[in-house]
């Protein structure tokens, strides 16, 4: 432990914390637009400044030592951290009014706690254009004030490498290699890069409009459903806690904004597992290109087709629940509610920005005849609708989802959170290989934020080897040893294994809220301890559940008696299950 | 080296195995060819395993580097202190102006490559431009049309 003055007052941290954190951990906060939980000290703001024994340095990249003497703030560093912000205010355009990143945007916020109320320098404008060649996340030059998270975020955390800097000095610029539009660069359209932007820089693909537009359309049937993930986080646009569980509430919000029917991504999850759980133990008992990778996360599988194509066989075949939901509400409901499938449209609340890529990523996205999912929003465009529509979503009273596509399982529900999957999908093979449910539905080895974690599940004899990793920036080490494996034919390390491709899973998507919290202890946008928060909400619903078995779902038993047959069947699989393609990392 | 050589797979094979050798390897194509285009910088990423983000990062840091092929006259206009307070930054807009290109640019046809240097160490000479080594001393925006023809003799010759 290392002792220190922080503005007169004793502080003992572990030797290595940086100074800034120290002055966290004794509620002192230092302004900073770079520095972010998940990724390293860049010292690219300049704001963390501080003086140490009257010198000043960067508090973000500092570490403390023994009796240093630390002033956080007085005249001059006030004085000095306004001109550094004026600086970086001045290449940045003067348009909130008409910005997205409004009222949750760390620049406005930062220049109001500094007291910017004119800016002396002359305004010097990017001219680039926007690039939304993903069609899934928006990058603005202009707004963009170069503080370098989202490099690091998609370089070192991510392992992506979409984003990078350009050029240098007062030009640099945040894009693709030599320029390239991130709609033909390696990105996979995971959104992390707009989960940790400080601005409005980096942004959804907005399609608010084009849903409003079905929902005015009194021609169209236009149903929704919403992924596990969102019922957890999007009570932080309207000053819930983080985690709360708000599903009541949003299934009256979304009925009010004029959805003709709510279902639940949930009850594709349940039936993401009866597929998916069908299939791992064909593969298992066969042993037919082990191990198998679950394929629900969207940017995943898309990381997977560029940067691992050899590994493509090792995917699961099964699309993922919202996709699901989308097939069968065009074929099976629609055929009972007596709706014209042509006529209805399918639209998906998301954590997610890679969920606007995948429905249209091939043509098993349109099984159903049509585009199985017509458009995916994200948890952040319901709140701006849910906001503009007038609906006091606080006081709402919570009202139940439609059936059939509605009813969902506890282990439908932990589908947003890193291991909930493989939980659900043990949860499920284990009663269908040995006729029995399990007398432990946990498996608390696979639960937590830890970057790869293992088990072996012992299913009557026969033993499982499982890994979960969260964050696809964790997946190299695993790829190595499984094709190291397999290249010398050695046993394989392990057979079934999740991979989400956001740190945490869903529940800190590239698509949920980032908005301040009401304390430091949870600041903007993402962090641990909102994932933890997250993850406890959707857990919670689980533990609670009267079923937490997604075989045991009522609706879904009805769905392959009536009209399915089968899991893996001829109707299931071609409505169900998906084909993959090695896909280049350029255009 | 024959055209048919994969030049940047050479270069990333003889360098893949030394960290920290990205720079030498993008010296060494600029060396052979005079500038690194999107193949060479492609062929180094797979061979030495560096992600194309990442050389095009160290490729755009350093102005030295050069993403295409520069022309063959390289007109260096120095904007050093001497030679700006005497105008040379008149003589550049000049250049510019009668290539129609920007500094650090060539023109289409490859003939010439503008850019500017800091000190040439003739402050004497002030304002001075350099082509291919040919020292221009006492530069004025009038002699520009001058120097570019007889460049273009030059080459023409050539």
């Amino acid at each position: 432990m290392v002792k220190l003055k922080i503005n007169n007052m004793d502080v003992e941290v572990p030797a290595g914390t940086s100074i800034l954190d120290a002055a966290r951990s004794v509620q002192v906060e230092i302004p900073t637009l770079c520095k972010h939980p998940d990724v390293d000290p860049s010292a690219g703001c300049g704001m963390c400044i501080v003086k140490v024994g009257g010198r000043i340095m960067r508090s973000c990249c500092t570490p403390v030592s023994e009796n240093m003497e630390i002033i956080t703030n007085d005249a001059e560093l006030q004085e000095i951290r306004k001109t550094v912000l004026k600086l970086i205010l001045s290449h940045h355009p003067n348009d909130c009014l008409n910005c997205s990143r409004s009222g949750s945007c760390e620049l406005q916020a930062m220049s109001e706690q500094m007291g910017i109320d004119q800016n002396e320098i002359i305004r010097m404008l990017s001219s680039e254009p926007k690039d939304d060649t993903t069609k899934a996340i928006v990058l603005d030059p202009q707004k963009c004030i170069v503080c370098g998270r989202c490099v690091s975020i998609c370089q070192n955390v991510q392992n992506v490498w979409a984003l990078s800097y350009l050029n240098r000095g007062f030009v640099t610029k945040v894009t693709g290699a030599n320029d390239t539009k991130l709609g033909d660069s390696p990105c996979i359209k995971c959104g992390q890069c707009a989960a940790h932007c400080p601005t409005g820089a980096i942004t959804d693909y907005d399609n608010t409009s084009k849903v409003e537009a079905m929902l005015a359309d009194k021609e169209l049937t236009t149903v929704v459903q919403i992924a596990p993930a969102v019922r957890v986080a999007l009570g932080e646009e309207f000053g819930f806690d983080f985690g709360e569980n708000l599903t009541g509430k949003i299934y009256a919000a979304l009925r009010r904004l004029g959805f003709a029917k709510v279902f639940d991504t949930n009850f594709g999850a349940d039936l993401t597992i009866m597929e998916e759980a069908s299939e791992f133990i064909k593969r298992f008992t066969s042993n037919d290109n082990l191990p198998m990778f679950t394929s629900c996360c969207p940017a995943w599988v898309d990381y997977l087709e560029k940067y691992y194509p050899e590994n493509i066989p090792n995917l699961s075949s099964c699309k993922s629940p919202h996709e699901m939901v989308g097939a069968i509400a065009k074929t099976y409901w629609a055929q009972k509610a007596g709706v014209d499938a042509a006529k209805v449209k399918v639209v998906s609340v998301m954590p997610c920005t890679a969920k606007k890529w995948e429905i249209a990523r091939d043509e098993t996205m349109s099984s159903s005849g049509y585009q199985d999912v017509d458009e995916v929003i994200t948890t952040r465009e319901l709140a701006k609708m849910i906001k503009k529509a007038g609906i006091n979503f606080k006081n709402l009273k919570e009202e139940p989802a439609d059936n059939p596509l509605g009813e969902y399982s506890g282990a439908a529900t932990i589908f947003g959170v890193t291991g909930g999957v493989m939980t659900a999908a043990l949860r499920s093979a284990y009663f269908f290989i040995t006729g029995e449910e399990l007398g432990e539905l946990n498996f608390h080895a696979i639960e937590g934020l830890e970057a790869v974690k293992v088990a072996e599940v012992d299913i009557k004899g026969t033993k499982v080897r499982i890994a979960v990793v969260n964050g696809v920036g964790n997946v190299e080490p695993v790829m190595e040893q499984i094709n190291k494996a397999i290249a010398e034919g050695r046993e394989l390390p392990y057979h079934f294994i999740e991979v989400m491709a956001c740190p945490g899973g869903c529940i800190a998507g590239g698509g949920q809220p980032r908005v301040m919290g009401a304390t430091f202890d949870k600041p903007w946008g993402i962090n641990d301890e909102i994932r933890k928060l997250r993850s406890r909400g959707l857990n919670c619903e689980d533990q609670c559940a009267q079923n937490r078995l997604s075989h045991k779902n009522e609706s879904i038993q009805k769905l392959y008696a009536d009209y399915l047959g089968k899991p893996g069947d001829e109707k299931s699989h071609h409505l169900l299950h998906t084909k993959y393609q090695k896909r280049p990392l350029y255009k | 080296m024959s055209e048919d050589t994969c030049l940047g797979c050479q270069v990333g094979d003889k360098w893949r195995k030394k960290r920290g050798s990205l720079i030498m390897a993008l010296h060494e194509i600029q060396g052979v060819k005079g500038y690194v285009d999107w193949k060479d910088a492609m062929d180094l990423a797979t061979t030495m395993g560096i992600p194309l983000a990442r050389i095009y990062e160290v490729l755009t840091f350093y102005n030295f580097f050069k993403l295409v092929a520069p022309g063959k006259a390289v007109i260096s206009v120095c904007t050093g202190t001497a030679c700006y307070l005497k105008g040379n930054d008149k003589v550049l807009e000049k250049f510019k102006s009668e290539l129609k290109i920007k500094e650090g640019e060539s023109t289409p046809d490859h003939m010439f490559h503008l850019q500017c240097v800091r000190c040439v160490g003739c402050c004497g000479l002030a304002p001075v431009c350099v082509v291919n080594g040919k020292t221009y001393g006492r530069m004025t925006p009038e002699q520009v049309p001058e120097i570019l023809n007889e460049w273009r003799e030059v080459f023409k010759e050539a």
